[in-house]
């Protein structure tokens, strides 16, 4: 079965709900409009469209828009040798959606990352902790408003963070440069 | 006098005796078993192992002896990027070596926080520990790693033991 009749089924199985897919260099993404109905649209592409493997789970900030966060899927499907990437998005104030670690057990801690490094909770998660930070850090430190170089921490005995001299920095690249000076990793402010 | 006269040590004169500085015997039994332990931390870990196999061969030195365990490991190699959630634990391993004790630390993350400017990596092991040598490299070559450690052979031997002990024994007053 081609992808596009996969997600074909999927639309005549949940109708509004899954939109039409976008195309961009032969893969295929579709958007889910309500966060809170992921699992069962899991639960189906997985038993009745053999998406039975979940290659990565992963979110987006999208700082000063609504909404903030958008939840990206990405469905293997082993046996037929398809790709397809589900995305939905989640608000701010919400900033909460359903598990599907019942779905592939994989989700587990993809979603123990994404709660550590964005602060968006998964409802219904077995073992919602941090995973790469230690319980305690008190930010998420991979949301846009999250300086680079950190904030100073303390938690006695357990660990510490100082911010990191950047000296000026980040140092940005820009790929397609003309030249050299261009192109390597130097202190970029907006206006050059 | 006569020009060929061989001077210092002669059995026929002095029997089964060397006469030798209390200081350099002690820092040379220290310096030729020097025992690591490898705190391998990224992939600076993976030239530490290369230094530790047959092609580089770390026992001409007489360090081949790397120990997992920090009560009886002499140099803590810190091997890799150290990251605040570690820190503490190679702080805690190193307290745990018995005296005397040296730490290296190989290569860049170890020594700065390397190419990590960033809110999760300690920028550089000596913001925790005393660190007594610094490898450059990304990683270093194992050449640089055996560098280092020889030169960290050249640091002991200099190293004042007998009037440290005084030290400890007669503290001066204040």
């Amino acid at each position: 079965m081609s992808p596009r009749d996969l997600v074909q089924r999927l639309r005549s199985r949940f109708g509004e709900l899954v939109s039409e897919p976008v195309e961009f260099r032969g893969e295929l993404t579709v958007t889910l409009a309500n966060a809170e109905r992921i699992v069962e649209v899991c639960e189906f592409a997985k038993a009745s469209l053999g998406f039975e493997m979940l290659l990565d789970l992963s979110s987006v900030d999208n700082l000063g828009e609504d909404p903030r966060w958008t939840l990206v899927y990405e469905l293997y499907s082993l046996a037929q040798r398809v790709h397809l990437r589900l995305k939905t998005s989640v608000s701010e104030e919400r900033s909460e959606l359903p598990t599907v670690s019942g779905v592939w057990r994989t989700a587990d801690w993809h979603e123990r990352e994404i709660y550590d490094m964005m602060g968006i909770r998964f409802r219904g998660h077995p073992d919602l902790r941090r995973i790469l930070m230690w319980e305690g850090y008190p930010y998420f430190p991979l949301r846009k408003d999250f300086p680079l170089a950190g904030k100073p921490t303390e938690l006695p005995d357990v660990a510490f963070t100082q911010p990191a001299p950047l000296e000026g920095g980040p140092f940005v690249t820009r790929p397609g440069g003309k030249d050299t000076i261009e192109r390597e990793p130097r202190v970029r402010t907006p206006e050059d | 006098m006569k020009q060929n006269t061989v001077l210092g040590y002669d059995s026929k004169i002095e029997g089964d005796l060397v006469v030798s500085r209390l200081d350099a015997v002690i820092n040379w039994f220290r310096k030729h078993s020097i025992w690591p332990m490898p705190m391998g931390l990224a992939c600076c870990a993976i030239e530490l192992m290369g230094t530790g196999a047959s092609r580089f061969d770390i026992s001409r030195f007489g360090m081949e002896v790397m120990r997992f365990s920090p009560r009886q490991s002499d140099v803590m190699i810190v091997a890799g990027t150290v990251t605040y959630k570690m820190a503490l634990v190679v702080k805690r391993l190193y307290e745990q070596m018995a005296e005397p004790k040296w730490v290296i630390a190989m290569g860049a993350c170890a020594s700065t926080g390397g190419m990590y400017r960033s809110y999760a990596v300690l920028q550089g092991v000596d913001r925790i520990l005393p660190v007594d040598l610094y490898v450059a490299g990304c990683p270093p070559r194992p050449e640089a790693l055996l560098d280092a450690l020889l030169k960290l052979q050249a640091k002991v031997s200099r190293e004042p033991v007998v009037s440290a002990w005084k030290r400890v024994a007669e503290p001066t007053r204040a």
